[in-house]
């Protein structure tokens, strides 16, 4: 028992960390309808400035500082020389020119930080694990981790649905030329949207450096676990983006335990040690397949574009 | 009809230039260097290049001409960079690749064109046995073995209960297996992750409910990285001893750092290792490069001076293939690992140990020999090999 309240600890902790990455992909694609693939690589950048500030200042207060603001002078340029020409165009067109991003971002680094992977220490605060009843331990630095992902989760609502900023940003996702006649400046709410979106990447990249191993394809699989999130929530959606974000951590941490069990009371023990790796890398994408079958919207669509 | 003649004439001189012993000799080298798996093509490719480096420039008594390709982890890109090695560049050695697969897709390419393959890292059990070729030599070991020698000395500690731990993918589950294949006592779980597994918490917080006496562990590059950072911050590295194979090594140590001490490997060899061809090549591979040289970078130097003893005895001629073959097999150099043969099939002969992960008076990390595991092992699979 002890176990499965571990496991869902362990679950929510996951679901945090991917929320931090989707909410800036839900908030690019919700907003500006930008098919944002270079997202991962922003969340590389991220952890590589989280890396080097970290060498630079021996602090990692100071490696999160820098962290975000070399995020943030990416989202700038990024900003000004791809994605902003990519608005408005097709999906597929999106699609290309961000990849293309990927492979000169991800080669970039490679250059320059040469292939190994490096990594980002903890502070000494952060650095040491909690005693739980049962005998196990729970490692401080994911509360931690759990904890910035709060504060950003609430940030987030705070600046979406009680400023005036977040309410053109609503408004924009509705009906951007509505809004633009209306005389707002939509060029550069969306310039701010963009660089948001990169801060956030950036910032959940910094945050992901202790736990991960800093690399060039670092991005790769969190930006496909980042689409299967906002797919279930809502394209949009912040609100949806955050119950994804912990369905598809618990369904990773305690679904595949469950599945275990469960396939090894129905299956012979060999059987079941064939199936259950397949079929548990397959759960999240099953549970987004199904709720794209039942509520196509997603789980928690937003009202805007509903 | 005159074209032809012609063109059997430039083909015939093409014959000679290829084994004129004057020419500078052509060594084709087939590593990844893009990627994820590029820290150890680097790791080869400059070992290779030190070996070159410390005769001058010369192998055999030649001047050597290094023509390097990154296979960029792609099976049918090697294939195509090896036809082109064998055919236009007209190599006499190839020296490659890392991974397994692309050693599947170049094998025959290069040793069906009679040229010397020499395998600085992948040394898959497929070539070991029925489909052994005499123009085929490994430097590194048998896959299995590696992975055997974590089980064996699982095994003669006593451990009991064993958790196992790999990715979903074939290597994983050969990693498995061999482990396996000499531990003998309770397997608590074998847990196999999706090769994109980021957050191993929800597979450490099991570990710590099932209490094993003895972790096995084969996560290379990235997920080794996460794995170890991970399993030191769970507060798990105090308690219970990590075996892992390509998990703790050079190419993961400058990232893993002290959340890497203490946890052990399996090996050929380990930076630390007390002979002078060893002292020799770890201090100009430091000098060199800078970082700390790993496996991969001692087996690719150990191609080149194969390579180089080779030569030496043919007089640096490559014209007779028996006589080449022979002189390849007589391995004659001295490898940092100590003593070092190759079997009948062109896999080593060799001694495994028990590595550790420590830290350098200069700060930077490396292995550490522990224990002998095996000694003068040949792989299971030499005796299907016709080869005699």
């Amino acid at each position: 028992m002890a176990l499965w309240l571990v496991q869902a600890l362990n679950g929510i902790g996951f679901g945090v960390l991917l929320f931090l990455i989707a909410a800036g992909l839900t908030l690019v694609f919700g907003v500006m309808d930008l098919v944002n693939l270079a997202h991962g690589v922003q969340y590389m950048l991220g952890a590589y400035c989280a890396v080097v500030g970290a060498q630079l200042t021996g602090s990692f207060a100071a490696a999160l500082l820098i962290a975000v603001a070399g995020a943030l002078a990416g989202g700038v340029i990024l900003e000004r020389l791809v994605l902003r020409p990519l608005l408005g165009r097709s999906h597929l067109q999106q699609v290309l020119g961000t990849y293309g991003l990927i492979l000169l971002l991800e080669e970039g680094a490679r250059a320059i930080f040469g292939p190994a992977p490096l990594s980002l220490g903890l502070p000494a605060m952060l650095d040491w694990s909690l005693r739980l009843p049962g005998g196990s331990t729970y490692p401080v630095y994911r509360l931690f981790l759990i904890g910035a992902g709060l504060v950003v989760a609430l940030a987030l609502w705070l600046a979406i649905d009680h400023t005036r900023t977040g309410m053109r940003l609503r408004a924009g996702a509705a009906n951007p030329v509505m809004l633009s006649a209306l005389g707002v400046d939509t060029g550069r709410l969306f310039g701010l949207v963009l660089i948001a979106g990169a801060v956030l990447a950036g910032f959940a990249g910094a945050l992901a450096a202790p736990i991960v191993s800093v690399e060039p394809g670092m991005g790769g699989a969190v930006l496909i676990l980042g689409f299967v999130v906002i797919v279930l929530g809502g394209t949009g959606s912040m609100r949806g983006a955050f119950l994804g974000a912990l369905l598809v951590g618990l369904m990773d941490t305690v679904g595949r335990g469950a599945l275990s069990a469960l396939l090894g009371a129905v299956l012979s023990p060999a059987a079941a040690r064939q199936a259950g790796p397949a079929l548990a890398s397959m759960l999240i994408y099953l549970m987004m397949a199904a709720v794209l079958a039942l509520r196509p919207g997603g789980l928690l669509p937003s009202p805007a574009r509903a | 009809m005159r074209s032809l003649v012609l063109a059997a004439a430039a083909l015939l001189a093409c014959g000679s230039a290829r084994a004129a012993d004057t020419d500078p000799v052509k060594v084709g080298l087939i590593v990844t260097l893009s990627g994820p798996g590029a820290v150890l093509g680097q790791q080869a490719r400059d070992g290779f290049n030190l070996a070159l480096a410390e005769r001058g420039g010369m192998l055999g008594g030649r001047k050597a001409e290094v023509v390097v390709v990154d296979d960029q982890l792609k099976p049918q890109l090697a294939a195509d960079e090896a036809k082109r090695l064998v055919a236009s560049d007209e190599v006499e050695f190839v020296v490659g690749p890392i991974f397994s697969n692309v050693l599947g897709a170049i094998f025959k390419p290069v040793t069906q064109a009679g040229v010397i393959l020499i395998s600085p890292n992948a040394g898959s059990s497929v070539y070991a046995g029925k489909e052994c070729s005499p123009d085929f030599f490994v430097t590194s070991y048998e896959n299995n073995q590696v992975h055997a020698v974590l089980g064996e000395y699982a095994q003669q500690q006593g451990y009991r209960r064993a958790f196992l731990m790999a990715p979903n993918y074939q290597a994983g589950k050969d990693a498995i297996a061999g482990f396996k294949s000499r531990f003998k006592g309770e397997i608590v779980e074998e847990d196999f992750v999706p090769l994109t597994q980021v957050d191993f918490q929800p597979d450490l917080s099991r570990i710590a409910a099932a209490k094993p006496d003895v972790i096995f562990a084969f996560m290379p590059g990235g997920l080794g990285v996460a794995l170890v950072k991970q399993f030191r911050q769970a507060g798990l590295a105090d308690q219970i001893p990590f075996l892992s194979a390509f998990t703790v090594d050079e190419s993961t140590l400058p990232a893993e750092k002290d959340a890497a001490l203490g946890l052990y490997g399996g090996m050929t060899w380990a930076p630390d290792m007390d002979n002078a061809a060893n002292k020799k090549f770890v201090a100009d591979f430091l000098a060199a490069y800078h970082y700390v040289p790993g496996s991969y970078a001692m087996q690719a130097y150990d191609a080149g001076q194969a390579i180089d003893a080779a030569l030496n005895k043919t007089g640096g001629s490559t014209a007779d293939k028996a006589k080449l073959r022979a002189a390849m097999r007589a391995a004659d150099f001295r490898s940092p690992r100590g003593p070092f043969k190759f079997n009948t099939n062109g896999y080593p002969i060799q001694d495994f140990y028990l590595v550790k992960a420590a830290k350098r008076p200069d700060g930077l990390y490396e292995t550490e020999i522990v224990q002998k595991v095996f000694s003068s092992q040949a792989d299971s699979f030499a005796q299907e090999c016709p080869l005699r």
